[in-house]
């Protein structure tokens, strides 16, 4: 069970996908306008990673090795759009902030790396506890990110005023915004890693 | 007497330095300065102190606090940065503002990257556009009680409560400037509205002679930047002199484009670098949704400062001629 | 379990048995939330017409008439009460924006007042042209569209010659394609009267 919960915060701290392995950058950077967006599209993302994680580790003896990535892709584009069906079916709010990152799940570095890194070597509650780990490693950075991007750009955290609108960097928003604070976070994140 | 001393190349000094360029250059700013203080009043002296302060101190701070170095606030760099930045603002910006431009210009723009030598980017430009970006409304709300260039014909068409510059205007109406609607003498002394610095061309034409008489710079940037800005504009059917005074242009030629850290290191590269600043000036003031591109156009050239640099490396004296670096 | 080896046939049976299973879960899922899906659009819809058409018993989605302005698709949803135009609501779009499509449903009384809008669709600047779904109902300047009749005055921002509407500050190129919309929506929602002379 230690091993486990070795796992789990392997994926949180250690190897955190956005920090550390700055995997994923597309969804990172697009979605994380506020922190509410970024919180569901890690959610989103943690899902999906869980259930290929599951299901790659427990037919990866029947892929032969040279079609494990096609393989591999098959699995996780499947639960992609099951969730993108689910989303739009029962949360529309939902549908239309994140509208077409959904399916860019798909062609996330994690979910490939950690299936061919991880769960195509490993068992299935082992694979389970690194999908879930790297899946809230994920999320911690986006809703990082995107907490930080909205207070500095609107000057709210979920929603919630901390000071007004008028004094918000608007770039914070936008597209370079979401560069120029990863990098501060990233170094910040390092800068600490380092002092622990 | 004293003993030879066998040293490395070079053995005789110029005297130039750092300092010597940085204040040449903070000299040649003055005129410029000068005609923005009579043009907008004491404001625009209030928003170049506060940028300058900021610069200097955020320089401080950092080289004290964060790289733990020796302060190189003296240098003079800190101080062109604040007053370059404050060139590109309106006089009317709340302060706070421009405390946000100055922090970042130095913070982001030129300590993240390891202090003066180290940026890709100029600083005073980053600041600029971060809060052109960032606050579009304010930076681009220019005091109401300042003559716009072309008041005096058309009228009807400013917008009275904001102030306009002459590109704003030309960018609404979406029209090719001709020169029969301005008046060239005002906008060459500073009759018009706009950014600090960038209202009085003939001073800053001073300020270019003295940098060329002084070697601080040469005059490859400056010819190029205005010269192909001049010449697309004569192209799409506007006006050259007409897009050389209005707007940045000017000031970007003389002051900006030409920093040394950011511009290409042989005059072949540096004609590159000027022709194609003007020609993405000219572009975007014609067909972008922005009416001025000066600092777009500076940037993103900056951006290819390095690969002009390569391509552009000069034969080793005496070798044999041979491709570009592969 | 040993891993199966990469062989031809063991490829083949592999990917493919894969892609079935993928295939079958996505069918299902498919067919679960179909109706549901095609409900909530539904949904949307009926509740943006409804928000900005004035009173109607009528089902307006079912009586929809469709014509193009511009090179864009109109679709005017008329609203009646007891048989009686009251208004309609027009939904329609401009390619003019600063980033892509705008996409406005707008309510418009039977003299044609505008009522009320909806922006549906738009991916203009956040914090400029975004503004557009609060500016042009603030009563208290000169930008609320509310109430204006775009047959009696310049709906158009007052940079452009005549204009009566005071566009987003820097973002005017977002405002001219949204008043362009409603403007638009305006001639739909006349023609759709003109060919309708007897529903009035």
């Amino acid at each position: 069970m230690k091993n486990y919960w070795k796992i789990l915060y392997n994926g949180i701290v250690p190897g955190n996908p956005v920090f550390v392995l700055l995997l994923g950058m597309c969804a990172t950077l697009g979605t994380t306008s506020s922190a509410y967006n970024g919180l569901m599209m890690g959610i989103a993302t943690a899902v999906v990673l869980v259930c290929s994680n599951i299901v790659i580790s427990a037919i990866k003896s029947l892929v032969p090795d040279k079609v494990r990535i096609p393989a591999f892709i098959v699995v996780i584009a499947s639960f992609v759009t099951i969730l993108q069906l689910v989303v739009n079916a029962w949360m529309p709010a939902l549908n239309a902030s994140l509208g077409i990152f959904i399916p860019l799940i798909v062609v996330n570095c994690i979910l490939l790396g950690r299936a061919e890194a991880f769960a195509s070597k490993n068992g299935v509650t082992a694979s389970f506890f690194d999908g879930l780990g790297s899946g809230i490693g994920f999320t911690f950075a986006l809703v990082l990110l995107g907490a930080s991007r909205e207070l500095l750009g609107t000057g709210k955290i979920f929603g919630a005023t901390i000071f007004p609108e008028d004094y918000g960097m608007l770039l914070f928003v936008l597209a370079p915004g979401a560069f120029i604070a990863l990098g501060y976070l990233i170094a910040i994140v390092n800068k600490i890693r380092k002092t622990c | 007497m004293n003993k030879l001393t066998v040293s490395l190349s070079p053995h005789i000094h110029s005297g130039g330095s750092i300092d010597r360029c940085m204040w040449n250059v903070v000299i040649a700013m003055i005129p410029a300065l000068g005609v923005a203080i009579y043009t907008f009043g004491l404001p625009a002296l209030y928003v170049t102190l506060i940028s300058v302060a900021t610069c200097l101190l955020t320089e401080w701070a950092i080289t004290r606090y964060m790289l733990r170095r020796p302060s190189t606030i003296s240098n003079g760099s800190a101080l062109i940065t604040g007053m370059l930045l404050a060139f590109n603002l309106p006089s009317i910006l709340p302060w706070w503002m421009v405390v946000i431009g100055g922090v970042v210009a130095i913070g982001i723009g030129k300590m993240s990257f390891g202090g003066l030598g180290g940026n890709i980017w100029n600083p005073a430009l980053v600041g600029r556009v971060f809060l052109l970006l960032s606050f579009p409304a304010a930076m681009t709300t220019w005091p109401a009680d300042v003559p716009s260039a072309f008041d005096a014909t058309s009228k009807a068409t400013a917008n009275a409560s904001t102030g306009a510059t002459l590109l704003t205007h030309l960018n609404d109406t979406k029209a090719a400037p001709s020169l029969a609607d301005y008046d060239l003498l005002d906008m060459a002394i500073g009759h018009m509205n706009g950014s600090l610095g960038e209202v009085g061309g003939i001073a800053i034409l001073i300020g270019l002679v003295y940098l060329l008489a002084t070697k601080t710079i040469t005059w490859h940037i400056p010819v190029s930047v205005l010269g192909s800005a001049a010449l697309f504009s004569w192209a799409f059917g506007g006006n050259p002199l007409l897009d050389i005074f209005a707007g940045g242009l000017l000031l970007g030629a003389v002051f900006m484009a030409t920093d040394y850290v950011t511009s290409p290191m042989t005059h072949k590269g540096q004609l590159i670098f000027g022709f194609m600043i003007g020609f993405i000036t000219i572009i975007i003031r014609r067909f972008g949704a922005y009416p001025e591109g000066m600092s777009f156009a500076i940037l993103l050239m900056n951006s290819f400062v390095p690969l002009i640099n390569r391509y552009c490396h000069p034969s080793v004296f005496g070798a044999k001629e041979r491709r570009a670096m592969a | 379990m040993k891993k199966l080896a990469s062989t031809l046939p063991n490829m083949i049976i592999s990917l493919v048995s894969i892609t079935v299973v993928a295939g079958a879960l996505l069918g299902i899922t498919y067919s679960i939330t179909k109706q549901p899906i095609a409900l909530q659009q539904q949904e949307q819809q009926q509740k943006a017409i409804a928000e900005v058409a004035p009173n109607f018993d009528n089902d307006p989605e079912s009586e929809k008439w469709e014509t193009e302005i511009d090179g864009n698709s109109f679709t005017v949803y008329p609203a009646r009460e007891n048989g009686r135009l009251t208004g309609a609501a027009v939904k329609g779009s401009s390619m003019n924006g600063f980033a892509g499509e705008i996409v406005v449903m707008c309510g418009f009384e039977a003299n044609g007042d505008i009522k009320d809008y909806r922006v549906l669709k738009q991916a203009e600047t956040p914090g400029l042209g975004t503004k557009m779904e609060t500016w042009f109902r603030d009563p208290s300047a000169a930008r609320s569209v509310i109430g204006k009749n775009p047959g009696k005055m310049k709906l158009m921002v007052t940079k452009d010659p005549g204009g009566e509407i005071d566009g987003i500050t820097a973002a005017t190129i977002s405002s001219r394609a949204f008043l362009e919309t409603l403007r638009n929506a305006y001639k739909a929602f006349l023609g759709y009267e003109k060919e309708q002379p007897s529903a009035n």
